[in-house]
């Protein structure tokens, strides 16, 4: 693997700049000219607009230009769009309501935008906005999903009547209806996974310039995949054609899923430029990113599954209601149907498996994919299952899980997936070790004695990454590929620079794929750089979201390496004389296998662009791209084992251990896969112990709206993670790799669900598990 | 409008700003020094951690008119020579960052903290005292380590100098 190369935990490429203060992020932004705006949005979560009156904010210090989306639409400027479409299983298309950028006629959460104020200082525009009088005529609001689909419910959109988006179904009724007929027991529970904000630190941003003279828009966003956003504000929301319109996302403060999606501020901060005449910045302030950020999760499931009489899974069935907010985002519809109820076999063969998914409008701000999107939900659903029916069996937690794994691949599943790889009873085996599962009742007895509650509790996790073969999502009804690119281009002094459609916002890419190439060609990774996150600089990508960097973003660098590869050794080979076939590449060296016969590495690519002396018919220079399309999903898994210790006297948890073995495949810079680990399990604490959207049901004014109100994790609230591998190579991709980025915020909530209930002696227990549920669920259960 | 004065980063600076403007807008906006973060409106996060006068403070929560007159250090004037702080250096071989916005004030607040507590910090204190600094990405967990191998090697060079 060489000190730089694949497997090598090489301190990060990126961190010095993020170190010393010279990260440029989108806010960190400034060019000639520049104004700043500040949206008007609804303090209502349902109204009509009867009127804005602009009258008085137009003529307050500094104020450039109001514009509201009368104006927007007159200018055809498009209405946002989902961009997956699902049927319902009558066959009818979702029904997708109408979500312009600035609302005019109707707003149906709070923090809808209404209209924005351009100014000279961020102060003015805030001043003249609130100056901005817009008359609502206020409606009921509806913010629970079930509640939405109650008849006499306030309605969202004409075109959803009811509030049902779609009514979708996927696996075999029948086959499974009959499977919990025949059961000789069948477990049923009723779960709640609840709604998150996403919460990067750097809150969004755009600055919007246009330049009159080229008619042409640049747009920098904190976007975690500018291609798409690209190709969406122009294509759909008709901002301008592709070669009118750089869009650049810098570097970018963490995404999360968060910012995926083309938001209205993006769109409306480059019309807003070419308005006023002068570029347009717009930040974020925290609340407006817990007002407008897509919130990830929120959904209310029953599940049943079904038992033959040695504790074999035989069905499982599921009925999900998803919350979608008050409008379609981007990838909405896919989350909790494609991405969700395609693991809802988990690491299990079960023979018969139906899920029926209702999406649903609500008066609250749109829901779409948050780290794991749709994983998180059927892991929680899965294994609070599989531990709630343990307990009814009277059987280990550990010994149900291993008596149903999947042991052969490949595996189909009913739901989809054909699971190509790997090996479940190798992390349940480590994670019991690492965690000391059998001496967990000498430590519960110790507790005991300290007048404390100490429980245990583990989870088996599947996803998918490696997003995705785009035939088969384009079957399902995605309106993308999703596919990426690279490009690896030779400098004449043997550098490289390497081009890719990921977009790295936290992942370190400038480090792994740089140790990719270090590791091809044996040179330094410093001699590498990596570049991403321009349009203008890179060729169409598809960005970063689903664990798919590695997977499928470093695919295609390697299949854009083996044309360079090939191409230097032609060049070699003639240059010394040799056959092209015995020549090798390694540290830094062209050599004739068995020779002494070598040319460094910069003097084959100086031949290449010197071209004095090519093969015959041969093109000068040294660059080559490719694309890759993934042939499958790749299918990460593991298991996770927490262990708290209540005290029944405050109802508080205290994480004892928290234990993760995970397999991801092969393994590129083991330091920055840990990270990620630890990241999403953090995430993942975060939603079982201590985070919650609440809206309030009465009139849809969200509480939660900062961080004095929305329980983050801080590092008093986590220990330190106990972390270990059992890889099975993944088959599909040239790396093998299976992607990581969401594993920890996907397998942990049940496991610490499950040591919390275990510790309480009560299985009625909701996320967050905050002090005063535990407290109450533990005394009722006494 | 006032011209407010103090000296950032071993330079003394003055510049025009609105009575309302709060430290960090007039770093990040007036002087450039765009390195210190804004995380939150409700002085939360920490992103925006500096050293006024040798203490760390949020400079979301202090007027700009406030440090007039007093020594400010930022990120960028934490490196000296080229040479990253051993705090830096220790963040960089612990991985202790992701996608780096919140770094800058982990970084001046782990750098106050042994300051105060020396290599008597553990790990119980360093998390009770990164309360006020939230981090999304990292799960705080390389962020410990990182500010625990700093104190040790800043006490060790410490030892080694006397």
């Amino acid at each position: 693997m060489g000190v730089e190369g694949i497997g090598a935990s090489v301190a990060r490429k990126e961190d010095k700049r993020f170190l010393t203060g010279k990260g440029r992020y989108t806010d960190d932004m400034s060019v000639p000219g520049m104004k700043y705006a500040f949206f008007v949005r609804s303090p209502y979560a349902h109204a009509k607009i009867k009127s804005i009156d602009m009258s008085a904010a137009k003529d307050m210090p500094g104020v450039i230009g109001i514009l509201e989306g009368k104006q927007l639409q007159a200018d055809a400027i498009g209405n946002i769009i989902c961009g997956w479409m699902i049927h319902s299983k009558d066959g009818s298309p979702m029904n997708m309501g109408v979500w312009r950028p600035l609302a005019h006629e109707t707003v149906r959460y709070v923090g809808d935008a209404v209209a924005i104020v351009v100014a000279d200082s961020l102060g003015e525009a805030r001043d003249a906005a609130e100056a901005v009088v817009v008359d609502y005529d206020v409606l009921p609001a509806v913010t629970e999903a079930v509640k939405a689909l109650e008849p006499g419910q306030p309605q969202l959109h004409p075109e959803a009547p009811n509030n049902l988006i779609f009514d979708w179904q996927i696996g075999d009724g029948a086959a499974t209806d009959k499977a919990i007929a025949d059961a000789a027991h069948v477990t049923e529970i009723t779960l709640r996974n609840n709604r998150l904000a996403p919460n990067p630190m750097e809150p969004r941003a755009t600055l919007g310039i246009y330049d009159s003279a080229e008619d042409h828009y640049t747009c920098y966003t904190t976007s975690q995949n500018p291609h798409v956003a690209r190709l969406v504000m122009s294509a759909f929301y008709n901002v301008a054609p592709e070669n009118k319109l750089r869009v650049i996302a810098p570097d970018v403060g963490g995404g999360f899923g968060s910012k995926i999606y083309i938001y209205p501020e993006e769109i409306v901060c480059l019309w807003a430029s070419k308005k006023t005449g002068v570029p347009v910045k717009w930040t974020c302030d925290r609340t407006e990113a817990f007002l407008t950020d897509a919130h990830g999760r929120d959904h209310v499931s029953t599940v049943k599954m079904a038992f033959d009489k040695d504790n074999r899974i035989i069905g499982l069935k599921v009925d999900t209601i998803a919350n979608l907010g008050a409008y379609m985002s981007l990838f909405s519809s896919a989350v909790p149907t494609y991405l969700y109820a395609t693991l809802l076999s988990g690491q299990y063969a079960i023979p018969a498996i139906h899920a029926n998914v209702r999406t649903v409008y609500t008066n609250t701000v749109p829901v779409d994919a948050y780290r794991g999107a749709g994983r998180p939900e059927a892991t929680y659903l899965l294994e609070r299952t599989m531990e709630t029916a343990a307990r009814e069996l009277g059987v280990s937690p550990a010994e149900l899980r291993r008596q149903n794994f999947v042991r052969t691949f490949p595996y189909q599943t009913p739901v989809i997936m054909n699971y190509d790889a790997g090996d479940y009873e190798a992390s349940l085996e480590a994670a019991m070790a690492s965690a000391d599962w059998n001496g967990f009742a000498a430590r519960k007895a110790e507790a005991a004695r300290r007048g404390k509650k100490r429980g245990i509790g583990m989870s088996c996790y599947i996803e998918a990454c490696g997003i995705a073969p785009s035939a088969a999502v384009g079957s399902l009804g995605a309106g993308v590929g999703l596919w990426e690119s690279a490009e690896v281009r030779v400098n004449a002094v043997g550098t490289i620079e390497v081009m890719t459609g990921s977009h790295s916002h936290g992942q370190g890419h400038e480090t792994t794929f740089a140790q990719l190439v270090a590791d091809r060609l044996g040179v330094p990774i410093d001699s590498v750089n990596i570049v991403h996150g321009d349009t203008d600089k890179v060729q169409m990508g598809m960005g970063t979201y689903g664990s798919r960097s590695g997977a499928v973003g470093m695919s295609a660098v390697v299949k854009a390496l083996d044309k360079v590869e090939a191409k230097a050794k032609k060049i070699a080979a003639h240059l010394m004389e040799a056959d092209e076939s015995d020549i090798v590449i390694e540290n830094g060296e062209l050599k004739v296998a068995g020779t002494d016969k070598t040319l460094p590495w910069f003097q084959v690519a100086l031949a290449a662009y010197t071209a004095h002396n090519l093969p015959a018919g041969m093109e000068p220079g040294l660059k080559e791209g490719a694309f890759y399309d993934p042939s499958n999903f790749t299918f990460p898994a593991g298991c996770y084992i927490c262990e708290v210790e209540v005290d029944p006297e405050t109802g508080v948890t205290d994480i004892i251990q928290f234990v993760a073995a995970d397999d991801f495949g092969n393994i590129i810079n083991p330091m920055i896969v840990e990270g990620q680990v630890h990241g999403g399990i953090a995430q993942g604490i975060g939603q079982a112990l201590l985070e919650n959207v609440h809206y309030d049901p009465q009139n849809g004014q969200l509480i939660t709206a900062s961080y004095m109100d929305y329980a983050m994790p801080r590092a008093d609230d986590l220990p330190s993670f106990t972390l270990s591998h059992q890889n099975t190579p993944c088959p599909s991709n040239p790396l093998g790799i299976k992607g990581c980025g969401e594993a920890g915020a996907i397998g942990s909530p049940p496991a610490l669900m499950n040591a919390i209930t275990d510790a309480i002696g009560n299985n009625s227990l909701t996320m967050p598990a905050t002090p005063q549920k535990v407290w109450a669920a533990l005394n009722a259960a006494n | 409008m006032a011209k407010v004065k103090m000296t950032v980063n071993g330079r003394q600076v003055g510049s025009d700003c609105e009575d309302r403007t709060l430290l960090v807008h007039f770093l990040r906006d007036n002087l450039a020094l765009t390195g210190t973060h804004v995380g939150c409106d409700t002085t939360q996060c920490g992103a925006c951690v500096v050293h006024m006068d040798g203490r760390s403070v949020k400079s979301c929560t202090i007027l700009a008119a406030q440090a007039a007159g007093s020594t400010i250090t930022t990120i960028e004037g934490l490196a000296a020579n080229g040479e990253l702080h051993p705090v830096q250096a220790a963040f960089k071989a612990n991985h202790g960052l992701q996608c780096g916005f919140c770094t800058p004030g982990m970084v001046m607040t782990a750098v106050d903290m042994i300051r105060r507590h020396g290599a008597n910090l553990d790990e119980a204190t360093v998390r009770a005292e990164l309360d006020g600094n939230i981090c999304r990405c990292t799960g705080y967990h390389n962020i410990v380590k990182s500010i625990l191998a700093a104190a040790a090697e800043m006490a060790g060079a410490q030892q080694a100098a006397e």
